[in-house]
């Protein structure tokens, strides 16, 4: 009964080895070759992918002139704090450009793989590009959307991400709190209220900035998406024309994707060499014309070209710090546990 | 018992003529086929119309748009990642699998329905938090985080993440196959070939094998399906970074993110695909040896 | 491990048959390496802020109510897929028709189907301008972003597990019993419900068990189609990855020791079912 299978099953056990040989070696190569190569890691926030494709082949381009090596910039995207947290428990990003600073001063409390005094490092605080909040509505805005106020209608579907994850989120909230905050009299409790009336009318929280476009652009959820400004024309760009208008706020507010280095990692890996240059070449012309064209600001205007600058509009933008704060307090009582948004989602329900 | 799976719906070959009439052991045809038209729709709503749809969306702009989307070498990245990972952690839970199955079916000993219990306890476990304990674990804040980052020990946020994350959530696939097989085969057929000189191990290869094999290749395949599969565990351990940790489940997250549908549904079709063809194996395996895989296929 | 104990018994029978040392030393190893020391690691860890602290995080509105919505949603969908698995497993192996065996290996699709492939299909399906989701928006029914997403989900992910476990059961009924309680003059309504039915509550039960638990603890296929706003839509799982997001890893810790210890529950339940079936029905 038995006597055919000792043969079939050796050839099967042998193939088997083989196979498993086969995996290994493939596993050995895929490590292998990723350390031969010169190589960094750019751990950024959710909607810069498009922007980063184009930054590093630039710089790796540049950087093959200057010296002669071929290097690759590896990037991952996510929601910026998910993203912080990869790094705190030990992705080995050479270089962090996150979408607020909080998350990075995180990243210093809890793993201090970042200096503390990542922002005196670079220029401009560690910014080498700025953005803003504005509104994407649907074809002709048949809600007649043009300011922060009308979030907060009661008949109007607000589309944002969840602020405790994203920094889109939070620079939303941000905005809006900011906003009612300049409008009522500087008076905090009304501020508070207009972001929980607003709060109400949000019917999907994603975890990301690109979540909630989704849910808005594909999924046709809501009637107004306040979205970083990039976000906003991108979606025109993917999406058409057609569908969507931007609507500008007449106020909005100052928003700061800060880039930092992860000094543990770079000593650790050999790389701070490439890493330091990379996030020089962000302020470099090249880099913030690249920007510019993918509808960030750059910090240099007179770098990019003016078609790219006509699109981005004169917004009166104001700084959060300046009325909140240091990041530390604006962190702390709007985002922390049992901050202001976990008060107002409370009172919500 | 088995017998009985074999035969699919019983049907009452040639001595109709002995049994009364049909209908007092069916329903009525209208019951009858109204509970078809139930269970039908209810597939076809709930099953089928998901599949239909990766296949329809992902061709939505025309076969050109849909190769293209392979092309990436991000893609290329992930379907060679997912093929390392599934090609590290199916043969471990196969050999994991056949040792375990081995030690529990053909002894007995204390503790054992313990063991049983714990082997089957990722099953239970949530994909995120399977993905957590090994951040928890191998965390530069973890367990064995300082150990790790003072000898230069990459684990999540790597290979080897990936991989255990993936052993983790498909552990008890191939064991919880096969002990209710081996032991419903029983111990006298090895001990006859001991008994007859043979060593254990060629004892293992020229009897038992030969008894569990299609058992074995039957959990294997759905190992493997879940393995290559897998979402929210390996999404944990990953760091999502292009061209090195992103698997096929993933890449299809990020695809999906960049608004880059019609490659998102693309690279989700060729994971439906592979869905397709381990049941249409599966399914041929239990129509032609049903007998040799039923033991365990009731307790899936 | 199960090795530390000490045996007043022999710990195991004499056996002939080799290898024991070397397979159950191999599965403790892997078991506990693998398993049991990370999974420890989770317990140490939400420990760390006492069962006090886990009786805060547990207790705190919104963890409750994730919470609440991924065991109540779930509870809701096994239920679902039990009755309607019921059905099928039924028709599966009762009735004989055109394209029966397709059907049968359909219902494991949901096994080999990743997650994330089943997440984006049920969102585009059933997001407002989807196939089905058009239709049901028509009649003023929204599923996607909606806590009825989640159940939708949960139902594809819980069917095969429905289903599955009945099935061979039924395949083994004895029809002579039916046919005796006909002959006996009871109805065809009487037989299913008196003689067919009472021993497959046991199976029904198993797979209800088994659909409960994955669809308490899944994550990829409900994140695309649940609207995860805080208080209605947001499940247990995801809850975990935001506290992870937030830098909170006690927290993140604290809820998944809970939602451990719920599927620890729900393994217990379903072997005291399968222990109840062998005494009442002498199988499982």
């Amino acid at each position: 009964m038995f006597d055919g299978n000792p043969i079939k099953l050796g050839a099967v056990t042998q193939r088997r080895a083989a196979l498993l040989g086969l995996a290994l070696a493939a596993g050995l190569a895929l490590t292998g070759g990723a350390r031969a190569q010169s190589e960094i890691l750019n751990v950024s926030y959710d909607p810069t992918r498009e922007l980063y494709r184009d930054i590093n082949a630039a710089f790796s381009e540049e950087w093959k002139a200057k010296t002669g090596e071929t290097i690759t910039v590896r990037a991952a995207h996510g929601g910026s704090g998910a993203q912080a947290r990869t790094v705190i428990d030990g992705i080995p990003a050479d270089v962090v450009t996150l979408g607020i600073p909080s998350d990075i001063d995180a990243i210093v409390k809890l793993s201090k793989k970042i200096s503390p005094d990542w922002r005196s490092k670079l220029p401009n605080d560690g910014l080498p590009y700025t953005s803003t909040v504005v509104f994407l509505v649907r074809k002709g805005n048949p809600k007649g959307v043009k300011d922060w106020a009308d979030l907060a209608k009661p008949d109007v579907k607000v589309i944002t991400p969840n602020p405790k994850t994203s920094a889109g989120g939070r620079w939303n909230f941000l905005a809006a709190w900011g906003y009612a905050y300049e409008k009522d009299g500087k008076d905090k409790e009304k501020a508070n209220a207009f972001v929980g009336q607003l709060y109400k009318n949000v019917p999907v929280l994603d975890t990301g900035a690109r979540g909630s476009t989704v849910t808005f652009a594909q999924r046709g959820l809501g009637d107004v998406l306040p979205t970083w400004e990039n976000e906003a024309f991108l979606v025109l760009e993917e999406f058409g024309k057609d569908k969507f208008d931007i609507v500008v706020p007449p106020t909005s507010i100052y928003a700061e994707p800060p880039v930092a280095l992860v000094d543990a990692n770079v000593d650790k890996k050999g790389t701070r060499k490439q890493a330091e240059a990379y996030l020089q070449f962000l302020y470099s012309d090249k880099a913030q014309a690249i920007f510019a064209k993918h509808h960030y600001r750059p910090i240099k205007r007179e770098a990019a070209k003016a078609e790219d600058l006509a699109l981005l509009p004169e917004i009166k933008l104001f700084k959060i710090e300046d009325i909140q704060g240091s990041w530390d307090e604006i962190q702390k009582a709007n985002f922390d546990n049992g901050g202001l948004f976990d008060q107002l989602s409370k009172a919500g329900r | 018992m088995s017998e009985a799976l074999a035969q699919g719906p019983i049907k009452l070959p040639g001595d109709e003529a002995l049994r009364p009439p049909a209908s007092v052991v069916t329903e009525r045809p209208v019951v009858r086929w109204l509970l078809i038209t139930i269970a039908l729709t209810f597939l076809g709503l709930f099953l089928l119309l998901p599949l239909f749809t990766v296949f329809a969306q992902a061709l939505a702009k025309g076969w050109a748009a849909y190769f293209a989307a392979f092309a990436e070498p991000d893609a290329l990245a992930a379907i060679r990642l997912t093929l390392t990972a599934a090609a590290i952690a199916v043969p471990f839970n196969l050999v994991f699998g056949v040792a375990a199955a081995w030690a529990i079916a053909k002894f007995e000993f204390r503790g054992k329905n313990l063991l049983v219990t714990l082997i089957d306890l990722p099953f239970s476990v949530s994909p995120v938090v399977s993905g957590l304990i090994y951040v928890l674990v191998f965390g530069s804040r973890g367990l064995f985080g300082p150990y790790l980052i003072e000898h230069d020990i990459q684990i999540i946020f790597a290979l080897p993440g990936i991989v255990l994350a993936t052993i983790f959530v498909t552990f008890p696939f191939v064991a919880r196959q096969l002990i209710p097989l081996m032991q419903e085969q029983g111990t006298t057929e090895e001990e006859a070939a001991l008994t007859l000189g043979a060593s254990g191990w060629h004892a293992f290869r020229t009897v038992t094998l030969p008894n569990i094999r299609w058992g074995l290749l039957y959990s294997v395949l759905l190992c493997n399906a879940r393995a290559m599969g897998e979402f929210g565990a390996v999404s944990v351990v990953s760091g999502h970074i292009r061209g090195l940790t992103n698997t096929l489940p993933l890449h299809v997250e990020i695809l999906y993110n960049e608004y880059n549908f019609v490659a998102s549904f693309a690279v989700a079709s060729l994971l439906a695909g592979l869905a397709l063809v381990t049941l249409a194996i599966k399914s041929v395996l239990e129509w032609r040896y049903a007998d040799d895989i039923a033991a365990g296929a009731r307790r899936h | 491990m199960g090795t530390a104990v000490k045996p007043r018994r022999p710990f195991r029978q004499r056996s002939v048959i080799p290898g024991f040392g070397l397979t159950l030393g191999y599965t403790l190893t892997c078991l506990g390496l693998i398993v049991l020391l990370p999974l420890a690691t989770l317990v140490v860890k939400a420990s760390g802020i006492g069962l006090s602290g886990i009786w805060e995080v547990a207790t705190d509105p919104r963890v409750f109510s994730a919470l609440r919505i991924s065991f109540g949603v779930s509870l809701l969908a096994a239920l679902t897929a039990s009755v309607f698995g019921g059905v099928v497993a039924w028709v599966l192996t009762r009735y004989d028709f055109p394209g029966r065996k397709l059907a049968d290996a359909v219902v494991d699709l949901p096994f080999a189907l990743p997650t994330a492939v089943a997440g984006i299909a049920l969102a585009s399906l059933y997001a407002p301008n989807g196939l089905v989701g058009e239709q049901l928006a028509k009649i003023g029914i929204e599923v996607a972003y909606t806590p009825v997403g989640i159940f939708i989900a949960m139902v594809f992910i819980g069917l095969p597990f429905a289903v599955r476990t009945v099935q061979p059961l039924i395949a083994e009924i004895d029809k002579e019993v039916e046919e005796a309680s006909a002959i006996l003059g009871a109805s065809r309504v009487a037989t299913l419900t008196k003689v067919v039915l009472p021993p497959l509550i046991p199976a029904v039960l198993t797979g209800f068990a088994l659909a409960f638990a994955r669809g308490v603890g899944e994550y990829g296929s409900i994140i695309f189609i649940a609207g995860n706003l805080p208080y209605v839509s947001e499940i247990a799982p995801l809850l975990i990855v935001i506290k992870l997001s937030e830098f909170d890893y006690a927290g993140a810790s604290a809820i998944a020791v809970i939602m451990l210890a719920i599927s620890f529950a729900t393994l217990l339940a379903i072997n005291l079912i399968q222990a109840w079936s062998r005494r009442r029905f002498g199988y499982v």
